[in-house]
């Protein structure tokens, strides 16, 4: 009780905290730069007022995110298998999957637009290579690294390639995609709102929340900016609790890691 | 003519490699029904040996043959039982024991028989359908030694299986799978360290010594089945324990 009272009482405090501060800094500055930093009740105005464009924004963001984080989960997938069943092609292709991940999603974008045009499908695209990497990592991990003790049963009983894959390798894979799943739902928001910053100007009817943000900063609707960003956070946080709530389903029964019995 | 050996073992040698003799020379008859232990000083190769029975590593000179077939033609006649556990985390106690059956294209409905069975023979029942975290060491063992007998072996492998775990229920699991071997009837290969677990369970105890591993010497156990727990106060087990347990010490005592 004391434990789960305390879980919710701490943060609240320090977001009450958080927010005492906020007034006090705004109160502070020299009132013809407080627009720097609205007070928290303008920036909840602001989600209210702004409330139409914001769920639109909102909508147009999630679809791209959406499809660029189911696409990275089905090629990742298939890719994973592929590297883990041949040590040659893993050898070949890894420092390319790696090259990929070191360029910057700002410099991907152009190129990106170039290609097939701004909106949804860049968006989509953007957000896919960005989440795709940490999948493709952690699965070919999890899916290389089955117990060593159960790969030799397996061999002992002549399992056969296939049967080892699916009733060895891909549920001991398992917490490892999550664990790439739960940083893929982290990058996809952001790899969204910075892509449709870039490429997502014709993205659904009026874009999404890069775009949107882009829009309200070159208004000068700072309370709607900082409405946008607090949208997005909660995006984020939406995204992350669904695939936690997957794994939690999928694993919970097993894994250690779920395991709340004191020893 | 008489019955062939169950497993005949002639001049068998094995090698990792070009060089390192881990096993030489090794020959000798099982016959079936035997329960044989193989103890020895680490680097004996007694884990090899059992591998070799396995198919999981191959010979290097010699004859090997099991019911006059070679390990990897025998495979579906034999069952391990590993020095851990081994159990598959995502799988209840049941779905873990019918994977080797899986393996081996058994149809659902003898599945589901066999679990039942085993589990009864290993006294975990109520067990089922929990997971493998939610049991004990020594529950876990006889999961594992369930999934083993599920097969009806002829040829049961077992590799230091109890090793890890205390002494008191080391002794059960002994006296346990004493008791099952009456229902199923297997020749047995058991790895152990302990020499009181060897002459309690074998009838023939395979001394073995290291560099390069060798069968030392072999005692023939003839304390009568069925060995109960009566059986540890007996004078008789105390002797043959410390015969044995002269001669794997002075094996460990010599210089290498």
């Amino acid at each position: 009780m004391r434990h789960s009272s305390l879980t919710v009482l701490l943060p609240a405090a320090f977001g009450a905290g958080v927010l005492l501060l906020w007034y006090g800094v705004h109160a502070c500055l020299d009132p013809e730069m407080r627009f720097l930093l609205p007070t928290p009740d303008a920036v909840g105005q602001a989600f209210w007022t702004q409330r139409a464009s914001l769920i639109r924004a909102t909508f147009n963001t999630l679809q791209g995110a959406l499809i660029g984080f189911a696409l990275a989960i089905v090629v990742s997938s298939g890719l994973a298998l592929l590297l883990a069943l041949s040590p040659l092609v893993r050898t070949t292709l890894y420092p390319y999957l790696m090259a990929l991940q070191m360029t910057p999603l700002p410099v991907l974008a152009p190129i990106c637009v170039i290609w097939v045009g701004a909106g949804l499908l860049s968006v989509s695209l953007l957000t896919f290579v960005i989440a795709f990497f940490p999948l493709v990592v952690n699965t070919t991990q999890g899916l290389i690294s089955a117990d060593r003790n159960l790969v030799e049963m397996f061999t002992l009983y002549r399992a056969s390639r296939t049967q080892q894959l699916f009733m060895l390798r891909v549920p001991a894979a398992l917490p490892y995609f999550f664990t790439g799943l739960r940083i893929a739902a982290t990058l996809a928001p952001i790899g969204a709102v910075v892509a449709d910053m870039n490429a997502g100007s014709s993205a659904g009817n009026g874009g999404g929340l890069g775009f949107q943000a882009v829009i309200y900063s070159s208004q000068a609707k700072y309370p709607a900016l900082f409405a946008t960003a607090g949208t997005t956070c909660i995006l984020g946080f939406a995204l992350n609790a669904a695939v936690l709530g997957v794994a939690w389903f999928m694993l919970h029964h097993w894994h250690d890691s779920y395991d709340r019995t004191d020893r | 003519m008489p019955a062939p050996p169950f497993v005949e073992f002639r001049m068998v040698e094995k090698r990792f490699g070009a060089g390192n003799l881990v096993l030489a020379n090794v020959s000798f008859l099982a016959e079936r029904g035997d329960f044989i232990s193989l103890i020895g000083p680490s680097g004996c190769g007694k884990s090899t040996l059992l591998r070799l029975l396995a198919g999981l590593s191959p010979i290097s000179a010699g004859t090997l043959t099991i019911n006059g077939k070679t390990p990897d033609n025998s495979a579906a006649d034999l069952a391990f039982v590993f020095q851990e556990p081994t159990l598959l985390p995502w799988l209840t106690v049941a779905g873990n024991i019918e994977v080797p059956q899986k393996l081996r294209g058994v149809s659902a409905q003898a599945r589901a028989q066999s679990v039942r069975q085993v589990l009864d023979l290993v006294r975990l029942s109520a067990k089922a359908d929990a997971y493998p975290r939610q049991l004990s060491g020594g529950q876990k063992m006889r999961v594992s030694l369930a999934r083993a007998l599920a097969l009806t072996p002829k040829l049961l492998l077992l590799d230091e299986p109890f090793g890890a775990l205390d002494e008191m229920t080391r002794e059960h699991l002994n006296e346990e799978l004493l008791a099952i071997r009456q229902h199923q009837m297997w020749t047995a290969f058991f790895v152990t360290h302990s020499v009181s677990e060897a002459v309690f369970l074998s009838n023939r105890i395979m001394i073995m010594s290291a560099e390069p591993g060798r069968i030392h010497q072999e005692i023939t156990v003839p304390l009568p089945y069925p060995r109960t727990a009566e059986t540890r106060i007996s004078p008789a087990y105390h002797e043959w324990v410390s015969l044995v347990t002269g001669i794997v010490r002075s094996l460990e005592k010599q210089p290498l």
